[in-house]
């Protein structure tokens, strides 16, 4: 099964890149043109998102490097042990939405320290494999296009992120 | 809410750092952090141009529109807003997919397609649409059935079996994407008022 969405994985954009272009033909669009027309777009659209980058990007590395975020992790460790979340991954947790290299850090850094089959490794593999660098992502995405009022997103976002946590933490504790 | 957050970050970072004494890595961090974004934006001009191209033959050629309308019956329960056929519909499956299939190079830019397609159908231009809001809600609760990454970490350090997180990843992501559908029915419903 693993192998079988592996292969998929590999496929994918070349059976896209084949079959788009195609279609195109065989429906009468002028391929080069059309490409060059869409692809016209690309470099306004990055150059778009370095404001809200920075701006978002700026406050994360401030947050990280002056050693607030182990103050916050000391503030919520009490909370978070009242659903089961050991206190080792806990700087995980918090790094997960904000940061997806730091978060990886500090998961390869736990698999290292007690083991990629032990509970803690497992945990942590299972966090980083099932949540994403939610406020990344609403940065990246929302100012691409100029919006700046995220309106419930955030929140909604903070919820599925903690929802992921739970449910790692049921699962792993569960099935291993 | 993402102002409150931003605030807090630099407030109560640069206060730690002050009272920790190495008020001098708020400097640093700024700039390295400034430095990082503009680097992220930057490499995302290649993929973005190449996908946007790829995406406007998919367009012309209708097969965005065809994936929309197989779809048609899931999106219109999660994207009530958006006209059936529109091709928002197409890149948000597309984006999905690549997500699901880990595919993170071809992931964001069909994310941003999708976002441009979203935003034509936007009524302020400056805030978030409902569509928008599920959208990235399903976005980043969304399932990757292949964690490439940590399962090369796994490896690396030699577990006996890397893939076995699979399963319980899938679960894990499963779980938050229902709660993700539930609650954006919720908030949708409580932001609605303030909207009009």
């Amino acid at each position: 099964m693993f192998e079988f969405i592996a292969e998929m994985s590999r496929w994918a954009i070349p059976v896209i890149l084949l079959i788009v272009p195609l279609v195109a033909v065989l429906r009468g669009v002028k391929v080069y043109e059309t490409f060059v027309e869409g692809a016209e777009a690309g470099f306004a659209t990055a150059v778009k998102t370095i404001p809200y980058l920075v701006a978002m990007l700026v406050a994360i590395s401030i947050f990280r490097a002056s050693g607030a975020m182990e103050v916050l992790v000391a503030a919520l460790s009490p909370l978070l042990s009242l659903i089961g979340l050991p206190a080792e991954v806990l700087p995980h947790a918090i790094m997960r939405p904000l940061s997806g290299g730091a978060a990886l850090g500090i998961a390869s850094d736990i698999i290292k320290t007690y083991g990629p089959d032990s509970f803690l490794g497992r945990l942590v593999s299972t966090m980083q494999g099932s949540c994403d660098t939610t406020f990344y992502v609403l940065t990246l995405y929302f100012g691409s296009v100029g919006i700046k009022k995220y309106r419930y997103s955030v929140l909604l976002g903070l919820v599925a992120d903690l929802t992921t946590l739970v449910a790692s933490v049921c699962i792993v504790r569960t099935l291993f | 809410m993402v102002n409150f957050i931003w605030l807090v970050m630099v407030v109560f970072g640069i206060v730690v750092a002050g009272i920790n004494g190495n008020i001098e890595v708020v400097t640093k961090a700024a700039f390295d952090g400034a430095n990082n974004a503009v680097k992220i934006s930057i490499s995302l001009i290649a993929i973005i141009t190449f996908w946007l191209g790829i995406m406007k033959l998919a367009e012309e050629s209708g097969l965005v529109r065809a994936l929309a309308w197989l779809v048609r019956p899931v999106m219109r329960f999660l994207f009530p807003s958006v006209p059936r056929e529109h091709p928002a519909m197409g890149a948000i499956v597309m984006n999905l997919s690549a997500n699901i299939l880990g595919l993170g190079n071809a992931a964001t830019p069909m994310g941003l397609i999708a976002m441009r397609e979203l935003q034509t159908l936007n009524h302020s231009k400056d805030t978030a649409s409902d569509a928008m809001c599920t959208f990235l809600a399903l976005n980043t609760s969304c399932v990757t059935l292949i964690p490439t990454t940590i399962i090369g970490i796994r490896l690396f350090y030699g577990s006996t079996d890397p893939t076995d997180i699979v399963g319980p990843t899938i679960i894990a992501t499963a779980f938050s994407m229902v709660v993700a559908i539930v609650v954006d029915r919720l908030l949708r419903l409580l932001y609605s008022g303030k909207r009009r």
